[in-house]
């Protein structure tokens, strides 16, 4: 594929042979793996990290005195250090690690927003929100009667900034996806973050769908508060990350209290630990850090920035040659020019139920989401119960979208009456 | 039983054990399709938070009074869902109406038996095997189409589609004081 960017383009065919699982067929096919946005694949890098760290490394870190435990803390602590340069953190103090980003988020309405939200003080969201991050500003809409403000859509998907303003005035936070996890629409985060600012309002990044397709710098992005999860990064399940601007951390109160986040512990009371060991009580996910880490080595060996412009080449050719396949049949929700979005796209085809559709395209082994993906006020503004949702990642190319093409039209025949 | 263009293939074979013609057919024509006035009839919902199918069951008793014995005068199905899920609360309500309670949750158990479904506090009546083999009736009630679902526990993921209309037509029951 040709790059207009100067970059180099990947190789997709050695980037897929990193992957062990893309080599292995399903049910006699090859695995078309469309389903990134939900959960990535690991590379072997990552997987022998882990390996590595349970076979050489391995013991409870920041208690133990002797070697092996040193050897184990150290492996989380420069990990630590290791996604802090990743995003951008002036701080690696700054990063907690937590299970997912849905944990990172809880944290940072339960801990931040329970210390300083009082009733009628408002959060802003957007009906692109996935349910991480919606809930639990609804949980505190419940119990604190804070209230929710809610930025709206245009029609192909893209956020409607036209009284973003009114809706930030008195605002304390606005919290918006870094990338939909529908529609791909990538929203003006930066522009968002100046105008909340401008406001008075602080900044909650979403990042799980943007931060392992683009280039993420905290500070470019203006956000004071930025969640990930490791599994959407070729990294593993089990370990998210939350990164906040340190003097926020060190005013929040603690989230999940036990060991390990504690200085002293009496009968009447205890003292925190320090940031940011006060907001991760008990043993951490350890390996999975490491794997964590691993996963962001080998991105950027790789190369976000070309990452980035594989897969808005890929995001070009499926809006041109779906479309071209299948006629009328297809509709693609969300903008329609890869300026505002990534490589995700939801579509409906054919009248025929994405439950269905999916369950076709399985057995070709095309792998493809149907459903609402836990973005039920997105769906109703869509005006749809579900969608068929299609995302790639470095290790797919042109082939998959054909692969995909292919099955569509098998599907369309097979519910032909 | 299949068209001819959906017939002949390798890859196909699972699918058209789980799309058998009789679904489709359900799927594209669904019978009882609609809403009953509320009161007096009672309106249940039923949704599948995987996928966010979506299943309502208008039920019309007799007598709710009389508990198991009360008859299912008319029964409306209406929201939206896959091929599964339709066809199998459209088959449901076409076997159920004009039958009693008790019939119905008879047929209940023995549906979801046939989904590899076994409720311990339900069970133990032998249930698994009676849509098994030749039985055409469960209880009162004709199998009827029912029969042509077999093939949804072959799909794991798909069979809490097929029992979505079931357990909402339970639900139904239950909130009618039935």
């Amino acid at each position: 594929m040709s790059s207009s960017t100067g970059l180099e383009p990947l190789d997709v065919t050695r980037i897929k042979a990193d992957f062990p699982i893309l080599g292995r067929p399903v049910d006699g096919h090859d695995l078309v793996f469309l389903d990134s946005a939900a959960s990535s694949q690991r590379p072997t890098a990552v997987l022998e990290a882990m390996d590595r760290y349970y076979s050489e490394d391995h013991a409870n870190v920041h208690r133990a005195a002797y070697a092996l435990a040193e050897r184990a803390t150290n492996a989380m602590e420069s990990s630590r250090r290791r996604v802090a340069a990743f995003v951008g953190a002036p701080s690696a103090d700054e990063i907690v690690f937590t299970k997912n980003a849905t944990e990172s988020l809880n944290l940072v309405a339960r801990s931040w927003g329970v210390a300083n939200l009082r009733p009628g003080d408002v959060v802003v969201l957007t009906l692109l929100e996935h349910h991480a991050n919606i809930v639990p500003w609804l949980q505190l809409a419940e119990s604190h009667d804070v209230e929710l403000r809610w930025i709206g859509l245009t029609p192909d998907g893209r956020l409607d900034l036209d009284d973003v303003d009114d809706l930030l005035r008195g605002a304390s936070l606005l919290s918006v996806t870094g990338m939909s996890n529908v529609l791909g629409t990538v929203p003006p985060v930066a522009e968002l973050a100046e105008r909340a600012h401008a406001a008075g309002a602080l900044v909650c990044v979403d990042a799980c769908q943007s931060t392992p397709h683009t280039t993420t710098r905290v500070e470019d992005l203006g956000a004071d508060f930025l969640v990930f999860s490791g599994h959407k990064l070729c990294g593993p399940t089990g370990v998210g990350v939350l990164w906040a601007r340190s003097e926020l951390l060190e005013s929040m109160p603690p989230f999940l209290g036990g060991g390990g986040m504690i200085l002293d512990v009496r009968t009447d009371g205890f003292t925190p630990a320090a940031v940011p060991h006060k907001f991760e009580a008990g043993t951490p996910p350890i390996a999975e850090i490491v794997g964590l880490a691993a996963a962001i080595d080998y991105l950027e060996a790789v190369g976000i920035d070309r990452i980035t412009a594989h897969e808005r080449s890929l995001t070009e050719y499926a809006l041109e040659s779906l479309p071209d396949r299948l006629g009328d049949d297809l509709t693609i929700f969300g903008p329609t020019d890869t300026e505002h979005r990534g490589g995700i796209v939801s579509f409906a085809f054919a009248d025929i139920h994405p439950h269905d559709l999916s369950q076709v395209l399985d057995s070709h082994g095309v792998c493809v989401r149907p459903g609402h993906h836990c973005a039920k006020p997105l769906m109703r503004f869509l005006g749809v119960g579900a969608t068929a949702r299609a995302s790639w990642y470095l290790y797919n190319d042109t082939s998959d979208i054909d692969a995909l093409a292919d099955a569509l039209a098998d599907a369309r025949e097979f519910f032909a009456v | 039983m299949v068209n001819d263009h959906r017939t002949g293939r390798d890859d196909m074979s699972g699918l058209e054990d789980l799309y058998r013609e009789i679904i489709l057919d359900h799927y594209r024509s669904p019978r009882n399709r609609g809403e009953l006035p509320v009161p007096p009839a009672t309106r249940a919902e039923g949704f599948n938070p995987l996928c966010g199918d979506e299943i309502v069951v208008y039920l019309q008793l007799d007598d709710p009074a009389k508990g198991d014995d009360a008859v299912i005068d008319d029964i409306r199905i209406g929201g939206q869902g896959c091929s599964i899920s339709q066809s199998s609360a459209s088959m449901m309500s076409a076997a159920v109406k004009g039958h009693t309670v008790a019939d119905a949750r008879h047929l209940t158990r023995a549906f979801k038996a046939m989904m590899s479904i076994h409720e311990g506090e339900l069970g133990g009546d032998g249930s698994e095997s009676e849509l098994d083999g030749d039985a055409a009736e469960v209880g009162e009630i004709a199998l009827g189409d029912l029969d042509a679902l077999k093939g949804v526990v072959k799909f794991p993921v798909r069979i809490k589609c097929a029992t979505l209309g079931w357990n909402t037509l339970l639900q139904g029951f239950d909130d009618s004081g039935s």
